[in-house]
């Protein structure tokens, strides 16, 4: 099974098909059992404890039916870096050495990490912008699990959790925006001090030195304590929606002041794609970016949007060295990069304007 | 947006609240690996918190956890706390932070079900407590014996509770 997974070219997770600015939503909750001491604190035979205790419990549980069941250790380091690419676990799972394991349920939605920071964290992840449905969803999977096992819990500060920044709720929840309207138009620095006086961080998704590469950030909540899930995820919602708005604008301000220029880059962005035989992850983000951008504009036809989503994830190098099927070294990573786009670009046809 | 460590371009953003003052922090991608905040879910305030001092000298004594051995400086060094017991142990050092981290300090959001018998039983034993305070210090002894026959009561049930 962990073969399906790793060869999954949708890359995330399943179910309508990608929208423009919102790639996906994401809640995570904190969770750790009671009278085991935190897994950064544990003894190998606590973790090794715990992971038994969740294992055995996700078997009761039906929604977690057919789900796939591994310990981190088992994993090859390139199956791993696949996971992190997917962003289905996080690095720090990634590299813990032992009694950490994974589970992952059979629509790729749900993803519990055991063992990490916490002895659980629970994700639910969709496509597009549903906090509802994604909140539902994690709110009934965490009530399952507490049926079986229980929890780390105080009536004053709510949820246990070993960092006191996710102390209550134990609550992350988080959108994966592509606001390339904003960059090119500067604003972006604007939108991150809004954002963050609002208690929400931004976080350049696949940020490697310089600038968010795709104009990809992820928005989340810091505070966890003091206001329950529901107001938590409203308050999100409301100014996501904002800053959709906000970007839709900047895109159509950006497409009236100066749209030859635009369509100047993204009829580039094609060029390069179609013809570029060495390229680097960061350079291929921001001409995905564009791709994407064009595909919400109806300059390129729809299935652009997430033939570029798919593309974001598989030329990260985890996915590259999968495909070649053995490590590749950077030099001839960004050839087989290249030569992948090239592949999937091939027909993608040029812009007519009137000039 | 620069750097707030070198000059390079800042990617991560983060905003904390210390002291009622709010910090920004603009950091690039190696510093931010570098002070362990690359990832916004794992938040180390300890080392964002380096150069305040937000916690009074006469807390600073040596505190440790008994239950699982977290000692004060290693929750001021790494930002994470041991075991559940801890969170009695640090909480004169650990409730001005969540002040200044949170919306509140009191948890607002989901009750587990376990634990809302749990909670509900303390909830009333602290008003029992309370009511007997009152009716001891306004020399109402009637009440007050009542209520203490109220507070026994209830101890043996949830202790009847925890048997079975």
């Amino acid at each position: 099974m962990f073969n399906d997974i790793l060869n999954d070219n949708n890359g995330s997770a399943k179910g309508p098909k990608a929208i423009p600015v919102t790639l996906s939503t994401r809640i995570r909750l904190a969770r750790n059992l009671r009278e085991f001491p935190f897994p950064g604190r544990a003894e190998t035979s606590q973790r090794r404890a715990v992971l038994t205790k969740c294992m055995d419990a996700m078997h009761e549980i039906e929604e977690l039916d057919n789900s796939y069941a591994v310990e981190v250790d088992d994993l090859s380091e390139l199956e791993r870096q696949i996971l992190v690419e997917k962003h289905l676990i996080s690095r720090e799972l990634s590299d813990v050495d032992e009694a950490s394991g994974i589970i992952l349920s059979k629509d790729r939605n749900c993803c519990i990490m055991i063992n990490e920071e916490d002895h659980l964290r629970i994700q639910v992840l969709q496509p597009g912008l549903n906090f509802s449905k994604v909140w539902k969803r994690v709110d009934e999977l965490d009530s399952n699990i507490e049926s079986e096992v229980s929890y780390a819990y105080d009536g004053d500060l709510g949820f246990l959790t070993a960092c006191p920044t996710n102390l209550g709720t134990g609550m992350r929840a988080s959108v994966m925006m592509h606001l390339p309207g904003l960059v090119m138009s500067k604003n972006m620095d604007k939108v991150v001090n809004a954002v963050n006086q609002l208690g929400f961080a931004v976080r350049g998704l696949f940020g490697e030195g310089s600038d968010a590469s795709g104009s990809i950030f992820q928005i989340s909540n810091q505070q966890t304590l003091g206001e329950s899930e529901g107001a938590i995820i409203e308050r999100l919602d409301k100014t996501l929606q904002n800053l959709v708005r906000q970007e839709e604008f900047a895109r159509q301000k950006l497409l009236e002041d100066d749209g030859r220029r635009l369509i100047d880059k993204i009829s580039r962005a094609i060029g390069s794609l179609k013809s570029c035989h060495l390229i680097q992850s960061a350079e291929a983000m921001d001409l995905l970016s564009l791709i994407r951008l064009a595909a919400d504009f109806k300059m390129l036809p729809e299935t652009y949007r997430s033939t570029a989503d798919r593309m974001f994830i598989e030329i990260q190098p985890g996915h590259v060295q999968l495909a070649a099927g053995k490590p590749v070294e950077p030099d001839d990573r960004d050839f087989l990069r290249a030569s992948l786009l090239r592949q999937k670009f091939a027909k993608a046809p040029f812009i007519k304007t009137d000039g | 947006m620069k750097c707030h460590q070198c000059d390079k371009q800042a990617t991560v953003h983060l905003t904390q609240i210390l002291n009622g003052q709010m910090h920004k922090m603009d950091l690039c991608e190696s510093c931010a690996q570098a002070k362990g905040v690359t990832n916004p879910e794992n938040l180390s305030i300890g080392s964002l918190m380096e150069n305040t001092s937000d916690v009074p000298e006469s807390v600073h004594s040596p505190m440790t956890c008994e239950s699982c051995g977290t000692t004060h400086s290693e929750f001021k060094k790494g930002g994470r706390l041991g075991c559940e017991a801890c969170y009695h142990v640090f909480r004169p050092v650990l409730d001005p932070l969540l002040d200044g981290m949170h919306a509140g300090c009191k948890h607002l959001g989901k009750i587990p079900a376990g634990s809302k018998s749990r909670v509900k039983f303390e909830q009333s034993i602290s008003q029992l407590q309370t009511e007997l305070q009152a009716a001891i210090e306004q020399e109402n002894y009637e009440d007050a014996a009542r209520i203490r026959d109220q507070l026994k009561e209830l101890e043996k049930k949830e202790q009847a509770n925890i048997g079975g």
